[in-house]
Parts: C-alpha cells; structure tokens; sequence
C-alpha cells in the first residue's frame, strides 16, 4: 500500500503571512526602509554638518557646486543638489539630517501612545469600577482638539525631544484606550476567557497571556496611523516656532526658515515637504495594507 | 425631542467639566513655579511675589480652581497678559475670519467629496475609483501647509489669480472676503475631501448591496434617483458621524492655515499667545474650541433626525 504522504497539503497563509505579501505593505515598508537608511546613515551619503553655515554659498540654487568652510577652517567643494539657505547652510544636508528627526518622533509618539492607551485600556475594559471614570478623561481629552494640546503643552514645557514626544502622543491616547477597551469587553465574554477563570487563572495572567495577544493586530494598524499623525503634527509645530529649537535641522524648521523667502526660493519649502509628505504616505500605505490583511472588520467599513 | 436635547445637553456636563479640569491643569503642573514663568526671565522676587499673591496662586490648588471656574462660568475668562484686554473680547474680535474659514471648507468639502463618492461607489473598481481612493490616501499625507504653499505658488505666484495672504472682512463686501478665503478653505477641506469621500464610498457601496435597491432598480426608476434616494439617503448616518469626528481635525487645521495665510483668527491668536507665553489666552482659546466641538457635535446628533426618519428621540 502506497503511503500517502506526499499528497499535497491545503496551504493555509496566516493572516501575518498574507500582509507580508500585500503590494502596499511592501511598497510602503519599502519606502520606509529606504528613509531609515537615509536617517542612519546620513554622515556617509555626501552631506555635510547640516548646521555648518557659509555666507559666500548663500542661496545657492539647487544643482550647483560652490565651497562650503567647516568650523575648522577647511574649504571644501560641495555639490549643492538641493540649493542652499538664507545662511548657506546645505539645504540636501538638512533634508537628510531631518530624516532622523521626523522617523524617530513619529515611531516613538506612537510608541507611547499605545503604550499609555494599551495600560489604560486594559484596567478600564477589564476592571469594572475603574471603566467610568476613565472613559470620561477620555472623552473630555478627545473633546481638546489634538494640536491645541500639543501646542499648549509644549509651550508650558519648553520644547525639547522629549516634551514634544510626550505632547504629541497625549492627544492620541484616548482613541487608543478605546480601541483596547472595545476589543477587551468583546473578548472578556470569549469561552476561553471564561474558561480561563473558572481555573482560577489570576487577572493579570488572562490580561497578559490571553487578552493583550489578541488586540495585537489592530494595535499595529493603530501605531502606523498614530506614526503618520505623530510625523505631521511635530512638522507643523515646528513649522509654527512652537517645536524643537531652530537650531535643529527638522523638515518642518527647515520649511519654518524658508516661509520668508517663498516667493524667490520656493524649492526651501518643497524639498522638505515632498520629504515630509513621501514618508507620511509610507506609513500609511504600511497601514492601509495592514489594515486590509490584519484587521478585515476594519477594512470593511472603510 | 425636546426632553433629548435637554437630556444630552446635561450629558455634555461631565465632558466639559473634564475639560475645564484639564484646561485649569495645564498651566499648574508646569515644572516649577507659574508665577516665576509667568513674570518672564526679567523679573526680581518681589514681582514674582506680586504675580502670586495677584493670580491666587499661593492659595490650594482645589480653591484655585473653584475660583478660576466660577469666574469661567460668569464668562470671565481673564485679562490676557500679552494683548493687554480680556479674553472673552479678544475671542469675539478673532472668532469672523475663523467661523468664515471653517465653514467655508466644511461646505466645499462636503459638496465636492459627498458627489466623488457617490460616484465611485457606483463604479466601484473601477479607473476613476481606484485613482480617487490613491488620492485619498495621498490627501491624508501631504501636510496641511506644504499643501498651502502649492496653492500658493501656482494660483498666486504664478498665475496672479487669487491674493497671497490676508483677511477681508465681509462688511467690506462680498467678493473680498471670498477671494481672501478660496485658497485657505481649499487647503483646509483637502483632507475632509479625502476623508469624506472615502467613507461616502463605503456607506453607498454597502447600501447598493441591499435588497430595495434591486426592487428600485426592478421597478424603472432612473439610476440617478436610485443612486441618490435610496443609497446616498440611508448612506447619510455614516457621512454625518465622519463629518462630526472630522470637526476636531478641522480645527486643528484652522490653526495651521492661519498662520500660514495671515489671517487674523483664533488660530493664529493662539500661536501668538504660546509664543508670548499668554496663559490666560491660551486657556481661553482652547476652552473655547473645545465648547465648541462639543456643541457641534450634540448638533450632528440631533441632525440625525432629519436624515433618518427612523431614528425618534
């Protein structure tokens, strides 16, 4: 009798499986691979220190080659294929520097948010007498328009790397601890849940073993969204001179500097903006495609 | 009804009351004493001392805060240290141009994107609805400013249609005040336009799929009353929700299109009062927009009435 081993299996992709093979799920964790390496290695990719300022190479159009000295009264020739400032500083060094800066605000604000939303969305969803009181500071922070929050919190704190992450993710944890909530009180009546109480299992251990792997999916299509929303809002508070100090090359001080002279050098503002608008539709297509393949309730009704 | 208004205006209470709590809060759990940063770099100890005696701030911070809402509540939102005025004033002065700018883009937003979806819905997967939901996304992704200083360039730098930047009030005419308020609203309502669209899309898209609408379509009616009677009217629950989420957003945007356009509105007074460190300012505004969020929001619940006749209250 012929053994039957090799009859072929029915393969059955996991969900995890078929987002990896989503075309905007590449795309978009492509492109953001692309701006990662950009960010870390931007000393290594012809730049120079994004700070360094040369009056003689002021508003160098972009494409053009001119000199540019170092603080140690080095002169070098430098390609400026981005153009240069008001104060000569390489606009293509500041572009790339300001990489760093929007990737790491952007994945740390989500970072925390969901963080804060997961703890807080736990204890509410699942300890009963905690649930109102909860639900109402989220309501009444949901009712402050997010970017009136960071404003104002920033400006109590003084802006640093920091305060502005933490000003950022504050107005983004109620929508998270909602989420949580809601995916905690439907799976709090799964049988499994239940069986896990009848053995007695401690409330810790089915938060933690059995609740939180389950909310894990559309948490992940929550943080790319908190991720694009963190990059655009610290873009727009730097752009108001309520961000970082001016001094730190980000896209949106760079774009802040450049408003005075829009109508002779428009290129100040588009280059960090197409930057700035190219990373924030990668994080996004990251979710859409996520969201998709992960989360098909979600997607439905979007 | 009225027993529902009554009912969830009361309901708003706590909402509100939260925030007050949070307003108040803001500027007291700075690190380190208000009164030292409210007085500036400059100050010596003795107007240091004055500025806490004069605010109250040496008092508990529970009876503070008795004290600063009881004053909110006869509206009395404080003297503004920077403009030299009080906030309430300062607010009705600033409130035009703001009110001008948000619902000027609200009803561009809706009046472009509610048709885009419908459309696309009705074509779904097709050339026009793959390339309008890619445009949606893009319209989430370009920041609200970068998108501001495109306008500019092409409709005022280049082409000389439409001023750069500015505010005309409209008791000096019609025309003014809207060729001021074009490019600022079509910035603004971009992503409402994204937004809308998409959640139009799926709303009517859901409702083809029911059962009346292949009894309507069975019985002759022309596709364009199909379409707009039977599946954008009971796609409008949806449409309306977004639209009422969306407010927040929109007066985020509000604060960012000013400043980028110069026009003299709340939005722009709020980034003036967190540069000039004007607290009593700040909390006003904020106050304010948050008020005011709530309230639109308890409108498009009742709204709800006149879209679905099903729904009582």
């Amino acid at each position: 009798m012929r053994p039957i081993t090799n009859s072929s299996p029915i393969i059955q992709h996991s969900a995890w499986q078929r987002a990896g093979q989503h075309f905007s799920v590449r795309l978009g964790a492509s492109v953001l691979l692309i701006l990662l390496l950009l960010a870390l290695l931007a000393p290594w990719l012809g730049t120079v220190d994004p700070t360094l300022f040369d009056p003689a190479s002021r508003d160098q159009r972009p494409g053009q080659t001119g000199t540019i000295t170092t603080l140690e009264g080095e002169t070098l020739r430098h390609y400026f294929l981005m153009g240069a400032d008001s104060l000569g500083r390489d606009m293509y060094s500041r572009v790339i520097y300001g990489t760093r800066i929007s990737l790491s605000v952007g994945f740390l604000s989500a970072l925390l948010a969901l963080m804060a939303g997961v703890s807080l969305g736990l204890i509410a969803g699942y300890l009963r007498w905690v649930d109102g009181l909860c639900m109402r500071m989220m309501d009444g922070l949901m009712a402050i328009p997010g970017i009136l929050i960071a404003i104002a919190f920033v400006a109590v704190w003084r802006p640093s790397l920091s305060t502005l992450i933490i000003a950022i993710a504050i107005p983004e944890i109620p929508r998270v601890t909602r989420l949580v909530r809601s995916l905690v009180l439907s799976l709090r009546e799964a049988p499994y849940i239940e069986a896990a109480i009848s053995l007695g299992t401690p409330t810790l251990k089915i938060l933690f073993r059995h609740v939180l792997p389950n909310t894990l999916a559309p948490l992940l299509v929550q943080g790319t969204y908190l991720c694009a929303s963190g990059m655009l809002i610290e873009s727009v508070l730097s752009f108001l001179g309520v961000g970082l100090p001016s001094d730190i090359p980000t896209w949106g001080n760079i774009m802040a500097e450049a408003r005075v002279q829009f109508n002779a050098y428009p290129y100040t503002i588009f280059f960090p903006g197409a930057f700035l608008a190219l990373t924030v539709l990668a994080v996004n297509l990251l979710g859409d495609g996520l969201r998709d393949t992960l989360d098909p309730k979600l997607a439905k009704r979007l | 009804m009225l027993k529902f208004v009554v009912h969830r205006l009361f309901a708003t209470l706590p909402v509100l009351g939260i925030v007050a709590v949070l307003v108040f809060l803001l500027l007291r759990l700075t690190p380190g004493d208000p009164a030292a940063m409210l007085a500036g770099d400059a100050a010596n100890a003795m107007q240091i001392e004055h500025i806490r005696r004069s605010l109250g701030l040496d008092q508990s911070l529970l009876v503070q805060f008795g004290r600063w809402l009881q004053h909110v509540l006869q509206g009395d939102l404080g003297e503004s240290f920077y403009f030299k005025m009080q906030v309430t004033q300062l607010i009705a002065q600033r409130l035009e141009p703001t009110l001008s700018l948000a619902s000027l883009s609200l009803c561009l937003a809706v009046s472009i994107a509610v048709p885009l979806g419908v459309f696309a819905a009705w074509r779904r997967d097709s050339g026009f609805d793959r390339v309008l939901m890619g445009a949606s996304v893009l319209g989430f992704s370009v920041p609200v400013f970068v998108l501001a200083y495109v306008l500019i360039w092409i409709f005022s730098l280049q082409l000389d249609w439409l001023p750069v930047q500015g505010y005309e009030s409209v008791r000096n005419g019609f025309w003014p005040w809207l060729r001021h308020l074009i490019l600022p609203a079509l910035t603004l309502s971009v992503v409402y336009i994204a937004l809308i669209a998409r959640i139009t899309r799926a709303a009517v898209i859901e409702a083809l799929g029911e059962d009346y609408i292949r009894t309507a379509r069975a019985k002759g009616i022309s596709e364009a009353r199909v379409l707009i009677r039977h599946a954008l009217a009971n796609a409008g629950i949806p449409v309306l929700t977004v639209i009422g989420i969306s407010l927040a957003l929109l007066l985020s945007g509000v604060v960012v299109t000013e400043s980028v356009y110069a026009i003299p509105g709340l939005g722009r007074l709020m980034v003036d009062a967190v540069l000039a460190r004007d607290f009593p300012t700040i909390q006003g505004v904020v106050l304010f927009f948050s008020g005011l969020y709530v309230l639109l929001n308890l409108v498009i619940d009742l709204s709800y009435v006149f879209v679905d006749p099903r729904i009582r209250y």
